[in-house]
Formats: structure tokens, sequence, C-alpha cells
């Protein structure tokens, strides 16, 4: 099952909806990659919503996700994540050290529009 | 009720059947939501080393009654090219697959007992306990 890509504006979104195997995690890094050139994105969000887990190979993709997003001129932003997650990725030592989170997807839009706005750039 | 589960890890796929099977078997013990949650979490890390370093090798998870102490027994066994360094191997942040390095250290931390049995040319299992509180 491959994760689709929506389009809003400047945004782009993927929103998870099934456990990812470590494979379409890495195809979702990929597109994400690919589309943000593509559609000259200034935003990527990430909804982590439906997961009841995030090991340490989604921490890392969703890491690298982010890093990337970055280096191409996008900010991104991770939302979601349930509260049952974020503590067992604490007792397990995972962290999304230097990657924007958010509560929701609506929290995440907010943010990706206000640090555009700081940085001078107009959000779609 | 079965009360054994037993999932053969052979590809990346696989490592989420586990740890769905884990979070059930977890959750009938009577585990808590976010204790069900660690205890998927922990799976996921000790099959993943499974399918980057040994290819194939099985996971079984059973529900323990021991005088009245009850829990979740967890082992992942498989028959890859074993561990040369245990200590290494359990340190943070040390992996030779270009991973975290964080995955076995870390189901060391969220269990109440971790054991890990390896060498070189004979495999590894790794068998974990969490007791309900």
């Amino acid at each position: 099952m491959s994760v689709p890509i929506l389009k809003q504006g400047d945004v782009l979104i993927a929103s998870i909806q099934a456990a990812l195997s470590d494979r379409e995690l890495a195809q979702l890094h990929d597109a994400f990659a690919e589309q943000v050139g593509r559609f000259r994105s200034r935003g990527v969000i990430i909804d982590v919503t439906a997961l009841d887990v995030l090991d340490s190979f989604a921490t890392r993709t969703l890491r690298s996700i982010a890093y990337t997003a970055k280096l191409r001129g996008a900010n991104a932003v991770v939302v979601g994540i349930q509260p049952d997650v974020a503590f067992a990725m604490v007792q397990l030592g995972l962290s999304l050290e230097g990657v924007a989170t958010a509560l929701d997807l609506e929290e995440g839009l907010a943010y990706i529009r206000d640090v555009a706005k700081r940085g001078g750039q107009r959000v779609r | 009720m079965s009360a054994e589960v037993s999932v053969s890890i052979e590809r990346d796929a696989d490592i989420v059947t586990a740890r769905h099977e884990g979070r059930q078997l977890a959750a009938a013990a009577g585990f808590s939501s976010a204790d069900q949650t660690i205890i998927a979490l922990a799976i996921s890390e000790i099959t993943r080393n499974i399918v980057s370093y040994a290819q194939c090798g099985k996971l079984t998870l059973s529900r323990m009654d021991e005088g009245g102490r009850r829990g979740i027994l967890i082992v992942a066994q498989d028959d890859g090219p074993g561990i040369p360094d245990i200590d290494l191997a359990m340190r943070d942040g040390y992996s030779t697959a270009g991973s975290l390095g964080v995955g076995l250290p870390g189901a060391r931390r969220v269990m109440d007992e971790f054991e890990l049995v390896s060498a070189p040319g004979k495999g590894t299992t790794v068998t974990m306990k969490k007791w309900l509180r």
C-alpha cells in the first residue's frame, strides 16, 4: 500500500492510514523528495494519526523526510503522534530531534503558514 | 484462546504482522494501552534486527502465569550470523546496519527482563518478559 500525497496549494500532505512496512516508508520518503521539487512546495505535512507505533526505522525515515524537504526549500511538520506512541518513543529513547511537530493537521498547516510568513514567503 | 502465537520473520512486512500480534496478545493479557504500545515497539525493534542481520527467523509470543504473576513472554530467534560482541551491540548508538543503534538497548530499557544469547555462526535469541502491574 502506498501513501497518497495530496497537494494543497504550496503544501504537500501525506496522511498515513495504516501501518507501513519499512519499504513503504522508504517509498514515501522518495515520493516527497521528488514532489517537493516538481510542485515547488513550501511545506510538507506527514500525518501519523493512524499509526499505533513509531519505531526506530519510522523515526529515522520521518527525520530524513524532514531534513530532505528542508534542503529542498520546504518546511516539514509531523502531525498527530498519539499519546501512547509518544510515551513509548520516550521510554525507548527515540526522538524526532530537529523535526517540527504539531498536534494535528490544522495546527500543522498553521505552523507552515507561520514559518513562511516569518521568512517573508507567501504560501498559497 | 491459544496461549502461544508464532510469526515467521522473513521480510519487512512481517515486522508489521509481528507487532500487531504482540499488541493483540498484550491486550488479551490485560496490559494497558500504553504498555501494549511499548510491547509492540520492542517487538518491532527485535524483529527488525532479524530482517536486517539474519534475513529469517521466528518470533514466538506467549502469556506467562507464574505463581499469580502474569505477563507476556517474547522470544525472537534466528539462525543468522550471530553477534560477535554483545556488549557493543547493546550499546546505545552502535549499529553495523546504518540504523540508529537504539533498537536492542531501547527494547531492553522498556522490558522487565531482557536476555540476548548469541555467538558468531550460532544465530541469535532475544528473550524478553514484561509483567502485568
